[in-house]
C-alpha cells in the first residue's frame, strides 16, 4: 500500500517543531508500524537525510518505550496494543497518517516523537513501591492474600507506564498511572503497610509535576494498550481520602 | 495542610461533594414550581414564602450559595490547570472514544451559571432586596417572565444544557468519590440518565404549559 506520512520533525527541546510530509511506496500489510518507520528511516539515512527519532525498545509491548500519537489516537486507532505491534494492515492504500509525540506539559519533547516521561519515574520514586529487608527470598505463602485481591494487583500492575492514558486525555491527566500503581501495592497485604504515606507522596509529586485533573471522561482507559481500568482511579480517590 | 487541601484529588472531591448537593436541591425546586401550574397563586407563594422564610431552610440556603460558588470556583480552576497541562495539542485532533459529555462540562457549566445569574436577578436579589419588586408575589413574577418569548428562548436552551451537564456530572460525582461497584455503577449511570431527562423536561414543561397555553 501507498501511505503519505505526516510526522512532527522537531530538532532539539528548545527548536521550534513542525511537521514534515513523507511518501512511502510499498508498504507491507505485514509491517509493524515501527518496522514501517524503520524503512521510512532507511530511506531517509539513503538520502543523507536526517531520521525520524523515535523511542523503542523491546517491540513485544511490554516496555512501554514506543507511544505516539497517530491519527487521533496514542498508539494509533487499534485497541490495547501498543504502538510496536500495531499491524500495519489496519491502514487502507492513499491514507494519510497524522504521526506525533504525546502532548503534555510534563512530558516535554525531546526530539521528533522522542518525550520526556521522567516525569512518571518521579511518580514512582515518590511511593511506588514497599520497603523491605533485602536478603533471601520469603516462602511466598507467609503473607496470604486473597484471590480475587491478587488477581486485581495483577491486572493493575501490568501498566507499563507508556502514557497513553496522560497522551488520550483531554486534560492530560496521570491518574491513570497513578492509580494503577497505587491498585497494585493497595490489594495486597504487603502494600497496605506504606498505604497511606504512598498515596500522598505519588499525588503530591503528580500534582507538582503539572499534570491535569481527572474529569472522568474515560479517555485513558479507551486508549491504554494493558487495558487498565477505570475502577482504578475511584480506588485511587478512596485510597487518597483514606489517608487524611 | 494547603497541600492536602488544594491538591487534585481534594478539589475534585470538594466539586462533588458540593455538585451532589446542588443535584439534590433541582428536584426540591422543581416541586415547587410545578405550582406554578395552578390557576391559584396561593400554593406557590405560600411555598415561596416558606423557603425563604424557615429558620431550617435559611441555613440549608447559606449551604446552597457556598456550594455554588465553591462548586463553579473549582470547576474554573481544576478546567484553567487542565489546559496548562497541554499547551500544545494535536494536530490529528483527538479521537479517543470518551463519554460524551463529559467534554463539554466546562462550557454546559457556563450556561447554566448563565441563567442563574439572569434567575438571581428576576427572583433571588427580589428576596434579599438588591432588586425592586414584591418578594411575597413570585407567582406573579415567573407568570409574566414567561410570556416573554426570549426568555423562554433562554430558559429552554439553558435546561437543556443543564440536562447534558447533570448527566456527566451525575455519574462523575459517584466516581470521584470512589463510590465505584460491579452491580451499583451501572445502576448509577442509568439513574443519571433518568435525571438529566427527567428534571430537565419538568422546568421545560412548566415554562412551555405558561408560554403557549395560559
Amino acid at each position: 500500500m501507498n501511505l503519505t506520512l505526516k510526522i512532527w520533525r522537531q530538532k532539539n527541546a528548545g527548536a521550534k517543531g513542525n511537521f514534515a510530509t513523507y511518501r512511502m511506496e510499498d508498504v507491507s500489510p505485514e509491517m509493524s508500524f515501527l518496522e514501517m518507520l524503520d524503512a521510512l528511516n532507511k530511506k531517509l539515512v539513503e538520502e543523507d537525510k536526517e531520521p525520524v527519532a523515535f523511542d523503542h525498545d523491546c517491540r513485544e509491548g511490554i516496555c512501554g518505550s514506543c507511544g505516539m500519537y497517530i491519527n487521533g489516537h496514542p498508539h494509533g486507532p487499534v485497541p490495547a496494543v501498543t504502538t510496536c505491534l500495531l499491524s500495519m494492515r489496519y491502514f487502507s492504500d492513499g491514507d494519510t497518517l497524522w504521526v506525533e509525540p504525546w502532548r503534555a506539559k510534563p512530558f516535554p519533547v525531546i526530539k521528533d516523537l522522542i518525550v520526556d516521561r521522567s516525569a512518571f519515574d518521579k511518580i514512582q520514586i515518590a511511593g511506588g513501591f514497599i520497603s523491605i529487608n533485602a536478603g533471601a527470598a520469603p516462602e511466598s505463602n507467609s503473607i496470604l492474600a486473597q484471590k480475587k485481591n491478587a488477581d486485581s494487583a495483577f491486572d493493575s500492575s501490568i501498566c507499563i507506564g507508556c502514557g497513553a492514558c496522560v497522551a488520550a486525555c483531554k486534560n492530560a491527566s496521570a491518574m491513570l498511572f497513578v492509580s494503577a500503581k497505587i491498585s497494585q501495592f493497595a490489594l495486597l497485604p504487603q502494600g497496605r503497610i506504606e498505604a497511606k504515606e504512598r498515596v500522598r507522596a505519588m499525588v503530591e509529586k503528580m500534582d507538582e509535576l503539572g499534570f491535569g485533573n481527572c474529569s472522568n471522561t474515560g479517555a485513558c482507559e479507551a486508549e491504554c494498550p494493558k487495558e487498565i481500568k477505570l475502577t482504578n482511579i475511584a480506588r485511587l480517590n478512596r485510597e487518597y481520602y483514606k489517608a487524611y | 495542610m494547603n497541600k492536602i487541601l488544594f491538591s487534585s484529588l481534594s478539589k475534585k472531591f470538594v466539586m462533588a461533594l458540593a455538585g451532589l448537593f446542588l443535584l439534590l436541591f433541582l428536584p426540591v425546586h422543581l416541586v415547587i414550581n410545578l405550582m406554578l401550574l395552578k390557576g391559584n397563586p396561593e400554593p406557590f407563594n405560600k411555598a415561596a414564602h416558606f423557603m425563604a422564610t424557615f429558620p431550617v431552610i435559611k441555613i440549608v440556603e447559606v449551604v446552597l450559595l457556598l456550594a455554588i460558588l465553591i462548586h463553579i470556583t473549582w470547576g474554573i480552576l481544576l478546567q484553567i490547570q487542565n489546559w496548562f497541562a497541554r499547551p500544545i495539542g494535536y494536530a490529528g485532533g483527538n479521537k479517543s472514544e470518551t463519554s460524551f459529555f463529559s467534554r463539554f462540562m466546562i462550557w454546559t457549566g457556563a450556561s447554566v451559571l448563565t441563567f442563574l445569574v439572569l434567575h438571581f436577578f428576576n427572583f433571588y436579589f427580589i428576596k434579599l432586596g438588591i432588586v425592586r419588586g414584591n418578594p411575597e408575589d413570585f407567582y406573579s413574577v415567573a407568570h409574566s417572565l414567561f410570556k416573554i418569548p426570549a426568555y423562554n428562548y433562554i430558559y429552554l436552551t439553558c435546561f437543556a444544557l443543564l440536562g447534558l451537564h447533570l448527566y456527566h456530572a451525575f455519574s462523575s460525582a459517584f466516581q470521584t468519590l470512589g463510590l465505584n461497584h460491579r452491580i451499583w455503577t451501572p445502576v448509577v449511570n442509568v439513574i443519571a440518565w433518568v435525571y438529566a431527562i427527567v428534571l430537565p423536561a419538568g422546568f421545560a414543561f412548566i415554562s412551555l404549559t405558561l408560554w403557549l397555553f395560559r
